[in-house]
């Protein structure tokens, strides 16, 4: 009898775990039809070249180019790599190699801190520092890609921080010593072979990394001048897949609205090459065990 | 009696506030093995580690006490790196770098400045020889590493230390990771290394110190209990406690 209870808690359990796993696969299903079942039928309308290469947006004149916005994303992207991934992937060694543990820890909390920081509040930061700065030196209003770039590249700190930390902590101490007990310094010891022990664990930081940068929104917008035209220069403005529907999707209507969900899959897309991306550097890192 | 390649005198070492070796006074000749047995804990490995500074790494380590390395005090009259290419070390784990076979051997003799291709396929091939590694991987000496089984590995791990010509190894349980097969090819290298380093090893099992070495070192607890040839050592322990443990009474 007690047995027979028990099993009945076991199952209502299970069943309950069931639920909660089945909530999640129903949400990303859901938003990826109601995505793709909008704005198919845009692009079809629009011409997938015409909607891909296409350079002007104008949706008054039912012109809806979305190439300058994709190039918008691809550089603002990056270049917040070109910025961010450097600075993290030495502060991960700073972190784990070099600095005491106090300074260590204080360091991880700092970086914390900078993960939950609301993403307005980084753009208003760079509106209020950044962006008057690139006015006073190159002109033009300082509302650009480089200072998209800029904030963006602080925004991925955190993730290349942590999770490139985690891998190089990881890397046997027998390496190491190995490697100090022929004589290398700490230094030559951390470039030659710490960084490539744990390369998987970093590339892995920098794909995610990528996927926060092209999908951050509110950060952008403040910061990147929003003119939907290819950039020809870092100063100059740009907008971005995101900032594109963002933007417009509170006065947009039939076409134009569905050409702002056409703008979400081609975002999907992006999203699902990343995530494909990481599955295999995730596969490499296993395997290495 | 011959000269003493290492002269270690009143060496003690704590960690933090543990105390781990009682002032050591140890000798080692050049061309001879040396092995150190003892129970685990008895300070063997951590004696062994301060003999290339590599204790030095460990946050809140002290040392005194003076080791001396062909007349030189090796905390005072040079750096850990001028010393680490004098004193080579191998691993208890086979420790190959996630590089290929080419790259690990050329590691050192790159941080030490050769930079010449000539000259480095040279000391590969060289070192690799003396490891009795290299017909078995002179064909793929571009595959990673990793790819070797685990007693190729750990010669492989010779042949780096032996790349920067260095004067003594140190063995820290270099077989405890293999197979007998794979053990008893590096005993043979270790004998055959004897001719022309110094060799100190640290192991668990007596019998490979038997069968290797010249001299034994007791440890027990921190203290060098007995320290003579390893002959005698095993036939006619002094200390009741050597006794004992090569008995197999404790340990």
């Amino acid at each position: 009898m007690k047995l027979n209870r028990k099993k009945i808690y076991e199952k209502i359990n299970e069943r309950l775990l069931l639920i909660c796993g089945l909530i999640s696969i129903i949400a990303v299903l859901s938003i990826t039809i109601f995505i793709f079942s909008k704005g198919i039928p845009a692009i079809k309308e629009i011409g997938l070249k015409e909607f891909i290469f296409g350079e002007e947006w104008q949706p008054t004149g039912g012109r809806f180019g979305l190439y300058p916005m994709i190039v918008g994303s691809l550089y603002v992207t990056l270049g917040a790599v070109m910025i961010g991934v450097p600075i993290g992937i030495l502060t991960a060694v700073f972190i784990s190699e070099l600095a005491p543990k106090r300074v260590a820890s204080f360091y991880r909390r700092l970086v914390e801190l900078l993960a939950g920081i609301p993403s307005v509040v980084y753009g208003f930061f760079g509106l209020a520092t950044i962006v008057p700065a690139i006015d006073l030196i190159f002109g033009g209003g300082g509302n650009s890609l480089l200072a998209a770039s800029i904030i963006l590249g602080i925004m991925i700190l955190p993730t290349v921080i942590s999770i490139s930390e985690t891998s190089i902590k990881s890397v046997p101490m027998e390496l190491r010593e190995g490697s100090l007990a022929l004589g290398a310094s700490d230094i030559y010891t951390i470039f030659k072979v710490l960084i490539p022990a744990a390369r998987s664990g970093i590339l892995a930081s920098i794909v995610l990394a990528i996927g926060r940068a092209i999908g951050e929104t509110m950060a952008v917008i403040l910061v990147a001048g929003n003119t939907p035209l290819i950039p020809k220069a870092l100063a100059e403005r740009i907008r971005t897949l995101t900032a594109n529907i963002a933007l417009e999707m509170g006065y947009a209507y039939g076409l134009h609205q569905n050409a702002l969900f056409a703008t979400g899959v081609i975002l999907f897309v992006f999203i699902i090459v990343l995530n494909i991306l990481l599955m295999k550097f995730n596969k490499k890192v296993g395997e290495n065990k | 009696m011959m000269m003493a390649k290492i002269d270690v005198t009143n060496l003690n070492l704590c960690y933090d506030k543990v105390k781990v070796l009682y002032s050591i006074n140890m000798m080692f000749t050049a061309n001879s093995v040396t092995a150190l047995i003892g129970p685990s804990g008895c300070g063997k490995t951590s004696f062994l580690r301060t003999l290339n500074r590599l204790n030095d790494t460990v946050p809140g380590v002290k040392v005194d006490g003076t080791i001396k390395l062909d007349g030189l005090n090796i905390y005072k009259d040079m750096d850990e790196i001028k010393l680490r290419k004098k004193v080579g070390m191998v691993f208890q784990k086979p420790n190959p770098f996630p590089m290929n076979i080419y790259d690990n051997v050329a590691y050192g003799p790159k941080i030490h400045g050769i930079t010449n291709k000539k000259i480095l396929n040279e000391i590969v091939e060289r070192s690799l020889k003396q490891a009795f590694l290299w017909d078995e991987v002179k064909d793929r000496l571009s595959k990673s590493a990793l790819s070797l089984s685990g007693g190729q590995q750990q010669r492989l791990c010779i042949a780096r230390a032996l790349a920067v010509e260095p004067e003594v190894i140190l063995m820290d349980e270099p077989t405890s990771a293999l197979d007998p097969i794979a053990t008893s090819k590096i005993e043979e290298l270790i004998l055959k290394l004897k001719e022309s380093y110094t060799v100190i090893i640290v192991t668990h099992s007596m019998q490979q110190a038997a069968r290797i070495s010249d001299f034994t070192g007791f440890f027990l607890l921190g203290n060098l209990v007995e320290y003579k040839e390893t002959k005698k050592l095993f036939k006619s322990p002094d200390d009741d406690r050597t006794k004992g443990y090569i008995n197999g009474i404790f340990g």
